[in-house]
């Protein structure tokens, strides 16, 4: 699996000198557009989660005309919805100490020094915004009495900075964000498209232009045309088959432009949740997350003796592992996602797993019940704890919960400058969809941090850079890129419908989340990952032939939706692993078992590895090009992690 | 007992319809091997391999999340919308509530209003078209002031997040004999007009709102409170109550 790799070609833009002034410097270099000719130009936002609903909110309050697509059949659905814990800022309320450089700091270490220093400090910056934003808007964020706003902890911080909205922060958000853009729609400075998926990118000239959707209802093939296009469609978990993503949340969007010349970063940067409900049949079609903030009172252990079946109300104190508490004192069960799914894993792996599969951990709230009282833990945590009940018919407050890591949030995505830009010209990623922020592991509530970000006070910035240097207008849907890029998908269609193999999509999903879970998971290994290219190739080979694909392309057709998106992840598993075989290193989410310490803990290879792999394609899947970004850690110096 | 080992057969009517402008029917189908932990959509997806896979047509609903958060499922189980359970989304619903060998009756929402697009898929339109008139507060990104310059007492925040709990699925709609959508309207304008920075445009918002609602066909509310009883999450009928107060005050005002 030799690659080609470059160094030197990729330049992130951001600016010289102290990283505190650098995005006020930024701002003011920029260009602007003049707020009369802001209306002759057209963007098109794909996604209406946090960062596109933010940002095509925010550019049409700038007064550009924006096209808005999402394929629910409404904004206020996209995944960002199920967000529950919270969201982090800067704000410093308890006066415990935090500042805009701490959470910078815990950011790029909990991002296990892969992320890049500058992008991380301008998100910091913005967080202050961003909740003063929300509160503007009404989102209902928890209180205390005196009436300010309440905060909480999550994993990887030692100061309470997380804003919240009961169980529910993202879903809040979201609709503070939907309201803001059906704002825009009434006063006709938005377009809504529900129901449409983006099946390519349209690339004139070197520029992105336009778009081809799918109409979701007729089955119709759509053009669309703007002076930029804004990517905000999120993480691809959902090549793992089950994860806690959404079951339409999809990479397609975001391979097709890697396609189009967009490289892809870290694709193997993903990231395992701690706190899952565990797998409970084969019928199953995705895992619910648990938040991150039952951590915060729930402690998680083990029984001490391997095979344990006894009810964990029968199991002495004495006879419990609180590992986490054992290895990690100084942060306990707050350890960073990472630290706490590799624990878990290590001790099921071990034999010390619970639940009829023994692949869960407890996470138990009876201490935290007995110190401040049943009432108080069900106002924190109720709706948790009655969606925990829900699902496997156990009450929390009786019995401790079973958790199990599952695929939840990718760090990698496609590779953006400083200004949020990828290698297409016109191409902006904003939100999961791009790679910038996380580095190898994100720090719980960090995620709709990043998305609100980049799309209510970044991009509205960045894009007017790039359009101040364009006409507007200048592209038409008459153009022959249009006619290649719909043909192409055209093409695409007709071939998952004609093979009328034996196979569902839904089969070979399976397959190659399998392989993907296995190989490209929580631990890898070189040998592993050596075949596993090859193996999702063959399968992928065997999905053109055997696939069968219900219906026509002409009307509202979910399989061939679906079965367009297996496709995907066919191609995107296959960089997942090549990328996954190639970073030689343990690193946030991921060990890989050769680079590990006496006590098993990530070893990382700073010496060799402290870049961004993003890679370039080529026409070969199996042979794409990696361009590698540097990392240079000026700032919060490179330092072994230690929550001891 | 594992999953595997505790399974069970049911016979399912589900409606079918190719598109908007056909007629539809109930098509009758069965179901083995559907584990009791499975969710109700689960059991669907198994269908709908099987259809596939016997060269048929799968069933088209929707659903996203199926963490019940995100409002997209919603079907009519045994002519209760989100089925059986209370407070519960569709996709939230497990099997195991229902007995082995049990006939159950699957629909999508019906409302004049919610169209149906095909089969279980309705057009929930209309409620975007209702929060658009205006569903928040207008603020600009970048005019917000310092967020803790407002104190908002907590009871008022708890009790406006009890009605900003809203998914927006629209089972209010299709458990009403009038099919009203005056408990999500209510939700919204209670949550709006509890909050110091919906005040501004308190009035406004109430009126083009309902008026919107109007427009859409949506039915008036007569009390029966079957709303309430199939909210996914519980929001109260009392929503209901402070939308018409808040209608009639701004209808005084403007």
């Amino acid at each position: 699996m030799d690659v080609e790799i470059v160094d030197g070609s990729l330049h992130s833009g951001a600016p010289d000198g102290p990283i505190e002034t650098q995005w006020d410097r930024h701002r003011f270099d920029m260009k602007l557009v003049n707020p009369a000719n802001k209306r002759k130009y057209n963007v098109i936002v794909v996604g209406t989660g946090l960062a596109g609903g933010a940002a095509a909110a925010t550019l049409a309050e700038l007064g550009y005309n924006v096209q808005n697509f999402c394929i629910q059949d409404s904004p206020r659905r996209a995944h960002s919805v199920a967000a529950q814990g919270g969201i982090n800022a800067a704000k410093n309320y308890p006066n415990d100490g935090d500042s805009v450089w701490r959470l910078f700091y815990d950011t790029v270490k909990g991002g296990d020094f892969r992320a890049r220093e500058s992008n991380v400090y301008r998100l910091a910056q913005c967080s202050v915004n961003i909740i003063d934003q929300c509160v503007a808007q009404g989102v209902p964020f928890a209180r205390e009495y005196g009436g300010h706003l309440a905060n909480r902890s999550f994993g990887g911080a030692q100061v309470s900075r997380t804003f919240y909205a009961r169980g529910q922060t993202g879903q809040q958000l979201l609709l503070g964000a939907y309201g803001s853009l059906m704002r825009q729609v009434d006063a006709g400075r938005v377009k809504m498209f529900a129901r449409r998926e983006m099946l390519d990118l349209v690339v004139i000239d070197g520029h992105a232009k336009g778009i081809i959707c799918r109409n979701l209802v007729t089955g119709k093939l759509e053009r669309y045309v703007a002076d930029a296009v804004v990517l905000a469609t999120g993480g691809y978990s959902t090549a793992y088959f089950l994860s806690t993503n959404a079951v339409n949340s999809n990479a397609t969007a975001a391979w097709r432009c890697h396609k189009r010349g967009a490289y892809f970063a870290n694709p193997c940067f993903m990231q395992i949740h701690p706190t899952c409900i565990p797998l409970s049949g084969p019928s199953q079609s995705k895992l619910t997350l648990m938040s991150e903030s039952l951590r915060n009172d729930g402690r998680i252990w083990v029984p001490k003796k391997k095979g344990d079946a006894r009810p964990p109300a029968d199991i002495p104190e004495d006879e419990r592992d609180y590992f986490l508490e054992r290895r990690y004192p100084a942060f306990g069960n707050l350890v960073p996602r990472d630290v706490a799914s590799r624990a878990a894993k290590h001790a099921c792996d071990e034999g010390f797993g619970v639940g009829a599969t023994g692949l869960a951990v407890y996470l138990d709230f009876a201490d935290a019940i007995e110190r401040v009282g049943h009432e108080n833990v069900k106002q924190k945590y109720g709706n948790l704890f009655d969606m925990y009940e829900e699902i496997t018919s156990e009450s929390p407050y009786e019995r401790p919960m079973r958790i199990y890591p599952a695929p939840h949030y990718t760090m990698g995505g496609l590779w953006v400058d400083y200004n949020l830009q990828s290698t297409i010209p016109g191409l902006h990623v904003i939100g999961e969809a791009n790679f910038s922020d996380h580095g190898a592991n994100r720090l719980g509530a960090s995620a709709l941090m990043q998305g609100l970000a980049d799309g209510y006070f970044v991009i509205p910035y960045t894009l007017g850079n790039y359009l101040a240097q364009t006409t507007p207008g200048e592209a038409t849907t008459d153009d022959s890129a249009f006619n290649e890029a719909e043909a192409n998908v055209r093409g695409t269609v007709d071939r998952l419908l004609a093979a009328r193999g034996k196979k569902t999509p839904r089969e070979f999903h399976w397959e190659l989340g399998r392989l993907l879970w296995d190989n490209c998971g929580m631990s890898r290994t070189s040998d592993g990952l050596k075949d596993t290219g090859a193996k999702i190739r063959s399968l992928r080979d065997e999905f053109w032939e055997n696939v069968h694909v219900a219906g026509s392309g002409e009307e509202l057709n979910q399989h061939l939706e679906y079965a367009g998106r297996v496709a995907d992840y066919f191609e995107l598993g296959e960089l997942i692993a090549i990328d996954a075989y190639h970073r030689e290193e343990s690193c946030g989410c991921h060990l890989r078992l050769d680079h590990q310490s006496a006590e098993g803990e990530a070893v990382r290879d700073d010496e060799n590895f402290s870049h961004v792999a993003a890679w370039e394609h080529t026409g070969d899947l199996s042979k794409p090009r990696m361009h590698r970004e540097k990392l240079e850690f000026e700032n919060v110096h490179l330092a072994v992690r230690n929550y001891k | 007992m594992t999953d595997a080992e505790n399974t069970r057969s049911y016979k399912l009517r589900i409606w079918r319809q190719p598109d908007a402008t056909s007629s539809g029917r109930l098509v009758d189908y069965e179901i083995s091997e559907v584990g009791a932990d499975a969710s109700f959509l689960e059991m669907l997806d198994q269908l709908n391999e099987n259809l596939v896979k016997k060269g048929e047509q799968p069933v088209a609903f929707e659903s996203d999340c199926r963490e019940g958060i995100c409002g997209a499922c919603g079907v009519c189980i045994d002519g209760r919308p989100h089925g059986p359970v209370t407070h519960l989304t569709t996709c939230a619903l497990r099997m195991r509530e229902f007995k082995d060998g049990e006939t159950i009756v699957v629909e999508p929402f019906r409302a004049n209003a919610f169209p149906v697009v095909k089969d279980l898929i309705v057009d929930r339109g209309a409620f975007d078209r209702v929060i658009e008139r205006g569903g928040y507060i207008s603020v600009n990104a970048g005019s917000a002031p310092e967020a803790n310059m407002l104190a908002i007492g907590k009871d008022t925040a708890e009790s406006a997040m009890d009605s900003a709990a809203c998914i927006g699925c629209g089972a209010c709609v299709a458990s009403c004999p009038n099919a009203s959508a005056s408990l999500f309207v209510g939700a919204k304008i209670r949550q709006m007009a509890l909050l110091p920075q919906g005040q501004v445009e308190r009035t406004g918002r109430a009126l083009a709102m309902v008026q919107q609602m109007d427009a859409e066909g949506f039915g008036d509310c007569s009390n029966h409170g079957e709303c309430e009883a199939a909210c996914p999450k519980a929001i109260s009928i009392e929503n209901i109550a402070t939308l018409r107060r808040e209608y009639l005050r701004a209808a005084f005002r403007s």
